[in-house]
C-alpha cells in the first residue's frame, strides 16, 4: 500500500513536471507579449527597459529555469496587467470557483443518484423515460447555451433569481464565501445548476445502469427472499454496491468541472479564476495563464489521487490486491 | 414480374443497413433534419435575403429589430436583426456554414490522424504502441475544453487555430477504439494472407485493416462532429474562436448575450436553437448508427 502510494505520488510529480515544460514552451515560446504590453509610442530605451524588467531578453532555457525555480517557491511571476503576483491573483479568485464547482458536484450527487435510482428501479415507467430523455439533453446541450437560457427564463422573464455576480459574501477563515449568505446562495443557484447539468446526467445514467445490473444479482434476490424491507434492500444492498463507480466518476469529474467553470463563469459573470483566465488569454497575460494552468493541473492530479485512494478504501477487493 | 421481385428481395449489406437504420423513426427524423441543415448551409446565399458579411448590405438603422419587422431594404426580418442590423435568419445560415465546416473538417482531420495512429499502434505493437497509447491516456484524462484552452492560449485566436485545437483535442478519441478493433482484426486470416503475399505495410494497413475497422470509426466520427460543433461554439462564445467578421453560431450567440438582459432575446435565442437542432440531429443519427453497426447487437 505504501509503495503503491509512493509510486503514485512520483508519477503525479512527473506529470506535473511534464506540464510545466509543455505550458512554458507553449506560452513563452509562441506569441509575442512585447507587442501587446509595451505601447507602440515607447522609444527604444523604454522598450528595452520593459523587456529587461519582464525578463524577456534571456534565452528560453534560462527563462524556464527561472520559471521552474519560481514554481518551487510558489512564485509564478507577476501579472503583466495587474502587476501583482499571478499566484496571488489566482488564489484570490479560487474560492469563488471552488465553491461553485463543489456545489455543482454535490448537486450532481443529490439530484443524480435519486433520479438514477428511480429510473433504474422502474425502467418502463413514463417518468423514467422522461428522465432518460432529459439526461440525453444534459449531455448534448452546450453548457453556455443552457446558461443563457437560464438567465433568459429565470432572471429576465420571471425575475426570480439574479443573473450575474456573486452577491453578498461572508468571511470564513479570512476568505470571502457566497454560500454563507442568503443573497450569495441565491446568486449561486443558476450557475451551480448550469455547471452541474452534465454531471447530473452522467451520475444519473451511471446509477441507473448500475441499479439495473445489481437488482438481478443473487444476493439481492436472497435479501428479498429473506424478507428484508424493500427500503433496506435498495439502500443497503443495492446502493452500497453501485457507489464505487459513482464515487470514481464524481471524483474524476471534479477536475473537469473546474475546467468547465470557465464557461459558466463567463456566462454568469462569476468572478472566479475561469473568468480571469479568459481575460488573461485575451491580453496574453502569460504569468496568469501559466499560474492558472499549473493550478488546474495540480487540482486535477490531486483529485485523481484522492479518487484512487478512496477507491481502495471503498472496495475491499482492491485493498486486498495491494497487499 | 418475378425478376423485379427477386431483385428487391436480394439482401445486400447496404440494404440491410438501410432497413435496420429506418427502424427508428426518431433517427430518420434526425437524418432528415441533418440533411436539411446541410443543404440550408450550402445554399445559404440563395435562400437568404441578405449577405451578412457584406457590410454594404447592412444598415445600422435596422439594428436590433424584433422578429417580423420590415427592414429599410424592403424585406421582412423573420428572426429579427442583431446590433449591426444583420438579418438573423441570414446570419444563422451563414454561421451554420462556418460551424459545419469547422466541425466536419476537424472531425475528418482528427479521424485521419487518430485512426492512422490507432492502426499503426495495433499493427506494430511493442514500444510504439505503448508510447502512442500513453499519450492517448494522458490526453483523454484531461477535459477537452482545458486542452483546447491551453492550445488557444499558445496560438491565439483564428479559424485555423480553432480547427487545429479541435484536431489535437479529438484525435485521441479515434485512436483508442480503432486500435481496439484493429487488434482483433489483425489476427484474422486475411491479414496473414496479405502478409504472406508480401504486400507493403501501408497497403495492409489502409487497404486491408482499415476497411474492416470502419464501423466504429463511422460511429465515433458522427459523435465527434457534434462534439466539435459544440466545442467550437463554446470557444467562439468565450471569444477565443472565430473572428468577429465571420461569425459562427457560437459568436452570434455571444453577440446577443449583452442584449439578453434587456429582453432582446432573439439575437441569442435563434442561433442557439439552430445550434441545438444541429447537435441533437447529428446525435440522433449517431446513436442509431451505433446500434446498427454494433456487432454485439447484430441480429
Amino acid at each position: 500500500m505504501t509503495t503503491w502510494f509512493i509510486r503514485r505520488l512520483i508519477q503525479a510529480v512527473f506529470v506535473m513536471l511534464a506540464m510545466t515544460v509543455i505550458v512554458f514552451v507553449g506560452v513563452f515560446g509562441i506569441g509575442d507579449p512585447i507587442e501587446i504590453l509595451i505601447s507602440p509610442e515607447a522609444d527604444q530605451a523604454e522598450r528595452l527597459r520593459a523587456i529587461m524588467a519582464l525578463g524577456l531578453d534571456k534565452p528560453l532555457w534560462e527563462q524556464y529555469l527561472v520559471f521552474l525555480h519560481g514554481v518551487m517557491h510558489g512564485d509564478l511571476g507577476r501579472s503583466f496587467v495587474f502587476n501583482e503576483p499571478s499566484l496571488r491573483l489566482i488564489a484570490q479568485r479560487m474560492p469563488a470557483t471552488l465553491e461553485l464547482a463543489i456545489t455543482a458536484v454535490l448537486l450532481s450527487v443529490v439530484v443524480g443518484i435519486p433520479l438514477g435510482l428511480y429510473a433504474g428501479l422502474y425502467p418502463d415507467a413514463a417518468s423514467s423515460r422522461a428522465i432518460m430523455a432529459g439526461s440525453i439533453l444534459g449531455f448534448s446541450l452546450p453548457t453556455f447555451w443552457v446558461g443563457l437560457m437560464f438567465i433568459m427564463v429565470f432572471a429576465v422573464q420571471l425575475g426570480w433569481l439574479p443573473s450575474t455576480g456573486r452577491g453578498e459574501t461572508a468571511s470564513l477563515f479570512g476568505v470571502q464565501w457566497s454560500f454563507l449568505t442568503v443573497d450569495g446562495l441565491r446568486h449561486m443557484i443558476l450557475p451551480a445548476l448550469n455547471l452541474s447539468l452534465f454531471n447530473i446526467s452522467l451520475v444519473l445514467r451511471l446509477t441507473r445502469s448500475g441499479v439495473r445490473e445489481t437488482v438481478l444479482m443473487d444476493y439481492v434476490k436472497f435479501a428479498r427472499a429473506k424478507g428484508l424491507s424493500p427500503r433496506r434492500v435498495i439502500f443497503v444492498h443495492v446502493l452500497k454496491n453501485i457507489m464505487i463507480p459513482v464515487v470514481t466518476v464524481v471524483g474524476l469529474q471534479f477536475g473537469s468541472t473546474i475546467a468547465f467553470s470557465v464557461v459558466t463563469e463567463s456566462v454568469f459573470a462569476w468572478p472566479g479564476m475561469g473568468k480571469l483566465i479568459i481575460d488573461s488569454i485575451n491580453v496574453l497575460d502569460r504569468p496568469v495563464i501559466v499560474a492558472y494552468l499549473m493550478m488546474v493541473v495540480l487540482l486535477f492530479i490531486g483529485a485523481n489521487l484522492v479518487v484512487d485512494i478512496l477507491y481502495t478504501v471503498l472496495d475491499p477487493r482492491v485493498r486486498l490486491e495491494g497487499r | 414480374m418475378s425478376a423485379v421481385l427477386d431483385r428487391e428481395r436480394v439482401e445486400t449489406p447496404f440494404r440491410r443497413f438501410v432497413s435496420q437504420f429506418s427502424e427508428s423513426k426518431l433517427a430518420l427524423l434526425g437524418l432528415a433534419v441533418m440533411v436539411l441543415i446541410i443543404l440550408a448551409a450550402i445554399f445559404a446565399s440563395w435562400i437568404t435575403p441578405q449577405n451578412p458579411y457584406d457590410l454594404a448590405q447592412l444598415d445600422i438603422m435596422d439594428g436590433r429589430l424584433p422578429p417580423g419587422s420590415v427592414s429599410g431594404g424592403g424585406f421582412t426580418h423573420l428572426l429579427g436583426t442583431d446590433d449591426q442590423g444583420r438579418d438573423m435568419y441570414s446570419g444563422i445560415l451563414y454561421g451554420l456554414r462556418i460551424s459545419l465546416i469547422v466541425g466536419v473538417g476537424s472531425a475528418i482531420m482528427a479521424g485521419a490522424i487518430g485512426s492512422s495512429l490507432g492502426l499503426l499502434s495495433a499493427y506494430v505493437g511493442g514500444r510504439a504502441d505503448s508510447a502512442i497509447m500513453r499519450v492517448v491516456d494522458l490526453q483523454l484524462s484531461f477535459p477537452a475544453i482545458l486542452v483546447a484552452l491551453i492550445i488557444l492560449a499558445f496560438l491565439g485566436k483564428g479559424v485555423l487555430n480553432v480547427v487545429l485545437a479541435l484536431v489535437i483535442v479529438e484525435w485521441a478519441y479515434y485512436a483508442r477504439p480503432v486500435r481496439g478493433t484493429a487488434l482483433v482484426e489483425r489476427r484474422r486470416e486475411y491479414i496473414e494472407a496479405a502478409e504472406c503475399l508480401a504486400l507493403s505495410r501501408s497497403r495492409i494497413l489502409f487497404r486491408h485493416l482499415l476497411p474492416n475497422c470502419l464501423p466504429p470509426l463511422i460511429v465515433i466520427g458522427t459523435q465527434q462532429v457534434a462534439r466539435a460543433i459544440a466545442l467550437e461554439a463554446t470557444l467562439s462564445f468565450l471569444g477565443l474562436g472565430v473572428p468577429i467578421t465571420e461569425p459562427s453560431l457560437g459568436l452570434l450567440i455571444a453577440n446577443g448575450y449583452q442584449y439578453m438582459l434587456s429582453g432582446k432575446y432573439w439575437i441569442s435565442f435563434y442561433p442557439g436553437i439552430a445550434l441545438l437542432v444541429t447537435i441533437v440531429a447529428i446525435n440522433l443519427v449517431g446513436d442509431q448508427l451505433r446500434d446498427v453497426l454494433n456487432p454485439r447487437l447484430q441480429r
